[in-house]
């Protein structure tokens, strides 16, 4: 690509000519060169390095992988207790229940889905630590940017059972309307920004937020939650290098799973998968056992702190975890992987998030197994009436379907919207007119 | 490069390489002869507006120190608001952010990485968490990379979260148009593509005064707007714009010259072709024709057009992209509908033709005068 107007070329010769180091430049050609002139090391402005002699190519080998880090053994047991956070067993408690909550939420709903009463589901099988352990770690006032495997975080924060069916339902208590697919969430009061399909684009988003966020020194952070794959996108690349070279406040959260879709994370990338990236950007970067609630818990916190520090910049972490459900409701997953590989890391000595975590309760004597059978019928009872309620709530006017395109109604819209009525005034009976009521 | 030295001479201004500045190239250097290339090759020639007198003092401006000075009542009046992109901190490639950086600070007027994607996405953003942000893609030909950002993201940001978040506060700039040499790649009017989206705006002024207007309005409105500035008229374009702070309706056509013969709807650089059209139709054929700037690609001034149409029952609408999906399409498809009793003759375009944009060909591409005059006399001989 042709870049600048002539204006910029033109100007820059200009000004080379005449800059004293173009000067300085000509009479060291004119001189020969001293031996102090090479002690200053290379001076071109695009890297501070330093000069080679040995003809040698980096091979990715040749850095250290990121570990990984975690807290707890895949028994629940902690490993070295200074790394241990000191939360209380309110936020243990909760903790755990919000996973708990999660994993029947995803399991009743996936069914659902299954039996036709909702379009789409997606599950967060597996992840459930990563939500849970980052969004503790966060300020309730953190402003979110998810891809729409986050739904624990919003749990976390509050939205309710019936909120999240609601919006799967697209019935008119949803407060997007009913304008998005199923588990594109969304939560003004409780920061969340909404969830839309197209994959890393709220990265670059989620800078800009938090670029406006430090000129209005609040004190805040933002979040952003992305998948391994998405990471290929060009917008992940454009919001890591844009977050560092612009230092905004931003934490970008990388579920590296494994898996976007069927395609395996060996035809993803070749390098360090993503955390080996962070540093090439200038980025403080943290690699973390994402089925370690507690792991998650103190990168978070800690992602956090730096990310605020020094008038703000980014920080990635890259929590490894298994997309343990299939894609999607559309997707079946044993089509690409070994139904071996599930079991695996089902199995609680792979250390599954939620059974690690019920063993670290139980060690530390906050869990019991009737506490679990009990919390266990309770939490599947509040869901199952959630979704028999929001079924019954009749989707919003159909005229809803013209809100919002603008903050007014432009009047060509009006028109259309006014062409519709007539035409169900002639053919009404042949459209689901009964479902769709205006909240009386 | 020789691309680019031609694009210095014509756009050239107080960096000229005229005078002094010459003899870095000698002074029998074949660049001297470029000014009188330039004039030889311009394909419109300036009709300025005049300011109402209500509109108070005003200050001689060509169109970048206009949309500078919007720029910098927008930064002046919204401490929220940050001017980005690439190469703005130093004024910009076409100086439109000259001296602004100085002024409010680099926190405020600041470069950012080379990538469109990421402008847009990073507007967005800014836009969501609640700050004004004004950002620049250098040339209108390089918006494709933010395409996905503004098509499937900024667009419908609102819509989709049930209008619990949005993006009204982002304003994209972007010079478009032909300018004489562009090529490929720096002569685009790339609007069409982004009429076919609701949730934007797009705008196209065609001097200063509507420009600085235009801006202001589309920074405050509550919707994500796109304004395409026609570079070729940076510097050609010069009228006496009103000091003060001022806005412009968006979606409001203006009738320029009243006629009963025919309509011309143009936008941009194309209403000054459409204008000396006019007035060649006038001496050569007494024909009167009706011109009107649509200003605003989305939405558009439906109704202003349907009247001159009713009144004139012929329409030629004139623009620099391509013909097949350019936005004379839905224009001429809307007002055969609404004025179907009332034509006398087919609608007709006169547009780029359906190749990209060539480099020496550029005469013989663009919607000319004589192009649009042989269209007149066709379709009122109909």
């Amino acid at each position: 690509m042709i870049r600048g107007s002539s204006l910029n070329i033109f100007r820059d010769i200009l000004i080379k000519l005449r800059s004293p180091s173009t000067l300085r430049l000509q009479r060291s050609f004119s001189s020969s060169s001293s031996e102090s002139d090479e002690d200053e090391g290379p001076r071109f402005p695009g890297a501070r390095t330093n000069w080679t002699e040995n003809l040698k190519f980096r091979h990715s080998d040749d850095i250290k992988p990121l570990p990984v880090y975690r807290v707890m053994d895949n028994y629940g047991k902690v490993i070295h207790p200074d790394q241990e956070p000191k939360l209380d067993s309110d936020t243990l408690l909760k903790m755990y229940k919000t996973m708990t909550l999660l994993r029947q939420m995803d399991l009743i709903l996936y069914d659902s889905q299954r039996q036709g009463r909702i379009s789409f589901y997606m599950t967060s099988h597996g992840e459930e630590a990563t939500h849970i352990g980052s969004a503790a770690a966060v300020d309730e006032k953190d402003l979110i940017f998810g891809q729409y495997r986050e739904t624990g975080v919003l749990m976390w924060r509050g939205f309710s059972l019936p909120q999240f069916v609601n919006q799967c339902f697209g019935n008119r208590e949803d407060k997007g309307k009913g304008k998005q697919m199923p588990v594109h969430y969304g939560s003004k009061n409780l920061h969340f920004v909404t969830i839309s399909s197209p994959l890393a684009t709220q990265l670059p988003q989620a800078v800009g937020a938090a670029y406006a966020y430090k000129r209005a020194k609040n004190g805040l952070c933002v979040i952003t939650y992305f998948g391994e794959g998405a990471a290929s996108e060009g917008d992940a690349h454009a919001a890591l290098n844009f977050s560092a070279t612009l230092r905004c406040p931003i934490i970008f959260f990388c579920r590296n799973n494994g898996y976007a879709i069927s395609t395996p994370s060996k035809e993803q990338y070749c390098g360090d998968g993503i955390g080996g990236r962070g540093p090439a950007y200038g980025i403080p970067t943290i690699r973390v056992d994402g089925n370690d609630v507690l792991a998650v818990y103190n990168a978070t916190k800690a992602a956090r702190s730096l990310s605020l520090e020094d008038g703000g910049g980014p920080v990635l972490i890259e929590a490894m975890t298994y997309r343990l459900g299939h894609h999607s409701t559309s997707d079946d997953s044993t089509a690409y992987r070994p139904s071996e590989e599930i079991k695996n890391w089902e199995s609680p000595s792979w250390g599954h998030p939620i059974a690690r975590m019920n063993r670290y309760l139980t060690i530390k004597g906050l869990w019991s197994e009737k506490l679990e059978e009990e919390w266990r019928k309770d939490s599947k009872q509040q869901i199952i009436q959630a979704l028999l309620a929001g079924e019954k709530i009749p989707k919003l006017d159909w005229k809803e379907m013209f809100t919002d395109v603008y903050h007014d109604l432009p009047m060509d819209l009006q028109k259309q919207m006014e062409s519709m009525e007539d035409h169900l005034k002639k053919f009404g009976e042949h459209y689901p007119l009964k479902d769709f009521r205006t909240a009386s | 490069m020789a691309v680019h030295f031609k694009s210095f001479a014509q756009i050239g201004s107080k960096l000229r390489i005229t005078g002094s500045n010459c003899n870095l190239f000698g002074k029998k250097s074949p660049i001297n002869s470029l000014k009188t290339y330039v004039r030889y090759s311009s394909h419109f020639t300036f009709m300025p507006d005049k300011p109402s007198p209500s509109d108070g003092e005003t200050k001689t401006l060509n169109l970048f120190q206009s949309i500078n000075d919007a720029m910098d009542i927008a930064l002046r009046t919204d401490p929220t608001a940050v001017l980005f992109g690439e190469d703005v901190a130093f004024g910009g490639v076409f100086r439109c952010s000259m001296g602004l950086q100085e002024k409010y600070g680099s926190d405020r007027v600041f470069n950012t990485p080379l990538c469109e994607q990421g402008i847009a996405g990073f507007g967005i953003g800014l836009a969501t968490a609640g700050a004004t942000a004004i950002a620049e893609m250098q040339f209108a030909d390089y918006i494709f990379p933010g395409f996905d950002q503004l098509i499937n993201e900024a667009a419908k940001y609102r819509y989709r979260s049930g209008g619990l978040f949005d993006c009204g506060a982002l304003t994209v700039r972007a010079p478009c148009g032909a300018v004489g040499h562009g090529a490929l790649y720096h002569s685009q009017s790339p609007e069409a593509y982004f009429a076919h989206t609701p949730g934007l705006k797009i705008v196209v002024p065609r001097g200063p005064i509507k420009a600085k207007g235009l801006l202001l309005s589309c920074i405050r409105d509550k919707d994500p707007c796109i304004f395409f500035e026609p570079k070729t008229l940076y510097r050609a374009a010069k009228e006496d714009v009103p000091v003060k702070d001022y806005t412009l309706p968006i979606g409001q056509a203006d009738v320029l010259r009243e006629g009963s013969h025919i309509t011309l709807v143009g936008w941009g650089t194309q209403v000054h072709v459409l204008l000396e059209v006019a007035e060649l139709a006038k001496e050569k054929h007494n024909i009167s024709c009706e011109v009107i700037d649509l200003v605003s690609i989305l939405p558009f001034d439906k109704k202003t057009v349907c009247e001159s149409v009713k009144k004139t029952g012929r329409l030629i609408i004139a623009h620099e992209a391509p013909l097949t999906g350019g936005f004379g399409a839905e224009l001429s498809a809307s007002i055969q509908e609404e004025c179907f009793l009332y034509l006398e003759a087919p609608i007709t375009r006169v547009a780029g033709f359906d190749t990209p944009f060539p480099h020496v060909f550029e005469p013989f591409y663009i919607p000319t005068k004589w192009r649009c005059l042989e269209a007149v006399n066709k379709v009122v001989n109909f």
